[in-house]
């Protein structure tokens, strides 16, 4: 009864206060009315009776605004009274709320950066037209050990034409083509793809058209330009569709342009030409050159695509015995996309999260420590009339302003962050571009912001709703906060244990990528110069000029002044999928289809091992001997030596393919030293070398060993290639270091952010337990006097403040210690060689947390140790 | 003022005495005052700042109720009641205004010298 009459006249206070006013006015007027009657009966005059009747009454505006307020009208009004207060109150004691603004900003902030990171990778759909039911469809390469390996064409169509679970397929694979006749020789990124490229992916054309099958298979000289490729070179004409460029030597017909936006595979592909090629390459099973993409149909899940393209496996075995080993396997492209990238991103979710956590415990510190203070003036407030309801409501109201005022900083915070963040970030972090503050990042900053407001501002609430008024009067506003000593207590152990959380993951990630840096490539990249050339047109049609190209080269490199060494090779690291190939050695039978196993394949100049410091275990480098017409000669690496020949590699035969195939044999006339070609993380594999004079590419890596800074030998490098062909374009010109760091990046990346996170939240526990420990000094100065007085010596006050503080340091440590190895597991995908329970980063956390309490405890304790007691007993 | 004890000076006590009054039956504002001044032979007399807030929170806490009605005069008037829960209310703070008259009756009679030999008294 009594709450409908409460929300009754809160609404009809609310929708018209003029309503309300006007009954109470009403009833003032009668009462008016009725004692001028009786002053009048009573004998004064008309006139006077009705003055003295309004004096009495008094000032009737204010009777109407207090009834109003008393009949709860003022609960919106109240809000505003509340806010009024506190912004009052922060205004006041700008310290505290400078402390306080500051840590929430920092703590929305990092969340609302990594936040964004995760909304634009993990959250946002793919841009692509029913991009959750894309699947990369691989081949599983059992003999290479690779699970993502590529396909050929006869492959690709048996599974686009026998699959019952897909809508489309198409097949692409990634190239760069040498655009000439528009400026400088430029290279660009693009693709070879099938014409169903664009349907399964849903895109059309902003200009002109795509490809058809017709021309796809017919090798059709067209292509379709990227929107920002068409901006960047054409000036973003329309009249471009129907003209003719040269791709690499070959006049190709611009007809369609993508809408910006469109990239596939890459962000920077920035044309797709049909898949063309070779002749022989559509028919050919062992040309494994193509990536295949499919459109699930509607309600058909991975597995079950799966299991239908390994029926089509099955068949193809079948028919093709040979194909034994090969396998496929299907994954969510969009898994494809983030995989990589989603642990690491979840972990710094998550460490910025107890950031924030860390951060709204000490604010709630803060405010128990300010609303502590602020006993009497409550008091004062409870004894004249204010409910514990209201001052609950004021508490909560001052802690939201905070939280907002935090928020909007931390958003700003945030934001700039993110910039940096997003210009620092590896190129290849995938979707770099869909990253950025939306709607789903604000509204996230903004619940985060009131959340936390809540979080921090119940427990100064609280301890105030226990407070008795009386007893804060009483106990002169000392004692009435002992009630809220333990649970600040409990407030310092828990953001020693999440900060310790935090540390322990980040000296975890630490370890990682220092052993990951300390790992030895096997190859010295620094003081290199790397650029790849690729030869193009008729006139490198045939290998001898091919092979004449890279040894001029080499030999006028030398002459350079400022150049130690120069060489070619295929690729100094190797992508995922290198090129590689079977192979049947001499005197042995051929592998069984199921043993099998390819090895990836490069060519080089003689000089490679040298420039790179390379050293050869066994026999000779290539060298002048070796030319085209020479018996032909391989070397291998180590780990293929050991497998093959542990008898010993040198002067044992072996060929590509099978022993039946026409293809040469190979002598072996040395051995190098392993190298980690695929990065820090993979293991070494097989590898074989060839000569470059026995094995031309058209497209090269070439190399400059230089005796000062790499990079000043950039214009050099340039004017080798072009005296030695002006058509020729340079692509990824840069030191070697460069190359070999961008394998590191991301890790490194992540590992700075989780240290830089790690390091905020030690530095704010610190912060919470010099706060909890200096108020307790502060609160104890007279219990500490009459220590003095009675005797205590300064050790032992020490040991008194010590003591409480490093119990509470300690069990924090140990709870955080525990969680850490709790949520060990979850770290295990981001570690390299450290296991998480690794004792000598436990031990060196739980000392350096340790360290920097007692740091965040010493101030504290030297004051505990200067109380001068009659000071203390006069004034405590 | 009609005598020298002001309604302000007993403050919460006005809650106490209005409940009283209108255990007698439903009444409004202006009966209300002249009631208790009555009822007190004149030593209470209520001012109007005080009355009307009180009541405003006492319907609040829902202690009283009311109506609009007409009043002996023939004009338009808001009459309060007394609800169960005041009722309840009123019987409590009788019982410890009685309490605490009563102690302080005691003391006053006994109580001479009282500050002067404070440990003799135990």
């Amino acid at each position: 009864m009594r709450i409908l009459r409460l929300i009754a006249d809160r609404w009809r206070a609310l929708v018209g206060r003029e309503r309300v006013t006007g009954e109470i006015a009403d009833e003032l007027a009668h009462h008016e009315a009725l004692l001028a009657e009786t002053l009048e009966r009573g004998g004064l005059s008309p006139d006077a009776a009705r003055a003295e009747a309004r004096r009495r009454v008094g000032n009737r505006a204010l009777l109407q605004d207090r009834g109003y307020d008393v009949r709860g009208g003022g609960a919106a009004e109240a809000l505003l009274q509340d806010l009024r207060y506190g912004l009052r109150g922060l205004r006041k004691q700008p310290l505290y709320t400078l402390v306080a603004v500051a840590t929430l900003a920092l703590g929305i902030g990092a969340n609302t950066a990594i936040f964004s990171v995760a909304s634009g990778v993990l959250l946002r759909p793919l841009p692509y037209a029913n991009g959750d039911r894309l699947s990369m469809v691989w081949m599983d390469n059992r003999r290479i050990d690779l699970a993502r390996d590529w396909h050929s064409y006869p492959a690709y169509e048996d599974y686009r034409t026998g699959n019952t679970t897909f809508e489309d397929m198409a097949a692409f694979n990634r190239r760069s083509w040498t655009i000439t006749g528009q400026g400088e020789p430029t290279r660009i990124r693009g693709a070879h793809a099938t014409a169903s490229l664009f349907p399964v992916l849903g895109a059309t054309a902003e200009i002109g058209r795509v490809f058809t099958r017709e021309e796809d298979e017919g090798g059709a000289a067209v292509m379709v330009l990227s929107h920002g490729l068409w901006q960047r070179m054409f000036g973003g004409r329309p009249d471009v569709i129907g003209r003719t460029v040269t791709l690499s030597a070959r006049p190709t017909e611009v007809i369609g342009v993508m809408p910006a936006g469109f990239a596939f595979p890459t962000p920077d592909t920035d044309l797709w030409v049909p898949t063309s090629v070779a002749p022989g390459a559509r028919t050919n099973r062992g040309a494994i050159w193509l990536q295949v993409i499919g459109l699930r149909k509607p309600g058909v899940g991975v597995a079950q695509a799966q299991a239908d393209l390994e029926r089509v496996n099955r068949a193809i075995l079948e028919a093709n015995p040979n194909q034994q080993g090969y396998g496929v396997f299907v994954t969510s492209y969009y898994d494809e996309v983030v995989g990589p990238v989603r642990p690491a991103i979840l972990a710094l979710l998550g460490a910025v999260g107890l950031v924030l956590l860390i951060a709204c415990t000490n604010v709630a510190n803060l405010a128990m420590t300010r609303a502590a203070t602020r006993d009497r003036e409550f008091a004062l407030r409870a004894a004249i009339g204010a409910g514990r309801g209201r001052l609950v409501r004021q508490l909560l109201t001052e802690s939201v302003l905070l939280a907002v005022a935090g928020g909007v900083t931390g958003l700003a915070l945030g934001a700039a962050g993110l910039q940096l963040l997003v210009a620092v970030a590896p190129p290849d972090l995938p979707r770099l571009a869909a990253i950025g503050i939306d709607g789903r990042v604000f509204a996230f900053t903004a619940l985060l912001a009131l959340a936390t407001g809540l979080v921090f501002g119940v427990a100064p609430a609280w301890q105030t709703a226990r407070t008795d008024p009386g007893a804060a009067l009483k106990e002169g506003g000392r004692g009435a906060s002992a009630g809220g000593r333990g649970f600040r207590r409990a407030l310092v152990v828990a953001e020693v244990a999440l900060a310790v959380m935090l540390l322990v993951g980040a000296g975890l990630m630490v370890r990682s990528l220092v052993r990951m840096q300390q790992v030895d490539l096997g190859l010295d990249t620094t003081g290199v110069l790397s650029a790849r050339v690729a030869l193009l047109g008729d006139r490198y049609q045939d290998e001898a000029p091919r092979v004449d190209f890279f040894a001029r080269f080499v030999d006028r490199a030398r002459a350079v002044p400022g150049v130690e060494a120069a060489a070619a090779v295929g690729s100094v690291f190797l992508s995922a999928t290198p090129n590689s190939t079977n192979f049947a050695i001499e005197g042995r039978p051929d592998f069984a289809p199921d043993e099998a196993i390819e090895v990836p394949v490069d060519s080089l100049t003689p000089g490679y091992f040298d420039l790179m410091r390379v050293p050869l275990r066994e026999g000779r480098a290539f060298d002048t001997r070796d030319t085209a017409t020479s018996e032909p000669v391989a070397i291998v690496n180590a780990s293929m030596a050991r497998r093959f020949w542990p008898e010993g590699a040198l002067g044992r035969r072996f060929k590509f393919g099978r022993l039946a195939s026409g293809t040469p044999w190979m002598t072996i006339v040395g051995v190098a030293a392993d190298t980690r070609r695929t990065g820090y993380e993979a293991a070494v594999r097989p590898e074989v070398y060839l000569p470059q004079s026995q094995g031309a590419e058209y497209s090269m890596q070439v190399l400059l060993r230089t005796t000062g800074d790499p990079a000043a030998m950039a214009p050099a490098l340039r004017s080798l290639v072009r005296d030695l062909d002006p058509s020729v374009a340079l692509q990824d010109l840069r030191p070697l270091d460069e190359e070999r760091d961008a394998m590191l990046a991301q890790r490194r990346l992540n590992t700075r952010l989780f240290a830089l996170f790690a390091v905020v939240a030690a530095a704010l526990a610190a912060i919470g337990i010099y706060g909890v420990i200096a108020h307790g000094v502060a609160q104890r100065t007279r219990e500490l006097g009459v220590r003095v007085a009675l005797g205590a010596t300064g050790r032992s006050l020490l040991g008194l403040v010590l003591r409480e503080a490093l119990g509470l340091v300690g069990i924090g440590l140990v709870l955080g210690l525990g969680g850490a190895l709790a949520a060990g597991g979850a770290m295990r995908r981001l570690l390299y060689e450290v296991e998480p329970a690794d004792p000598a980063t436990l031990v060196a956390i739980a000392l350096l947390t340790l360290a920097v309490a007692a740091l965040a405890v010493a101030a504290p304790a030297i004051r505990a140790l200067r109380v001068d007691p009659l000071h203390a007993l006069r004034d405590g | 003022m009609a005598a020298g004890t002001n309604a302000d000076q007993l403050h919460g006590t006005l809650d106490m005495l209005v409940l009283k009054v209108l255990q007698a039956g439903p009444q409004h504002g202006y009966g209300i005052a002249v009631r208790l001044q009555a009822l007190s032979a004149d030593v209470l007399s209520v001012e109007e700042g005080s009355l009307y807030p009180a009541l405003y929170r006492m319907a609040q806490r829902g202690w009283i109720g009311s109506t609009w009605g007409v009043s002996e005069n023939n004009r338009r008037a808001r009459f309060y009641r007394l609800t169960p829960a005041g009722r309840r209310q009123l019987s409590a703070e009788t019982e410890s205004w009685r309490r605490l008259t009563g102690a302080v009756a005691r003391v006053l009679e006994t109580g001479s010298g009282l500050g002067s030999r404070p440990r003799d008294r135990r």
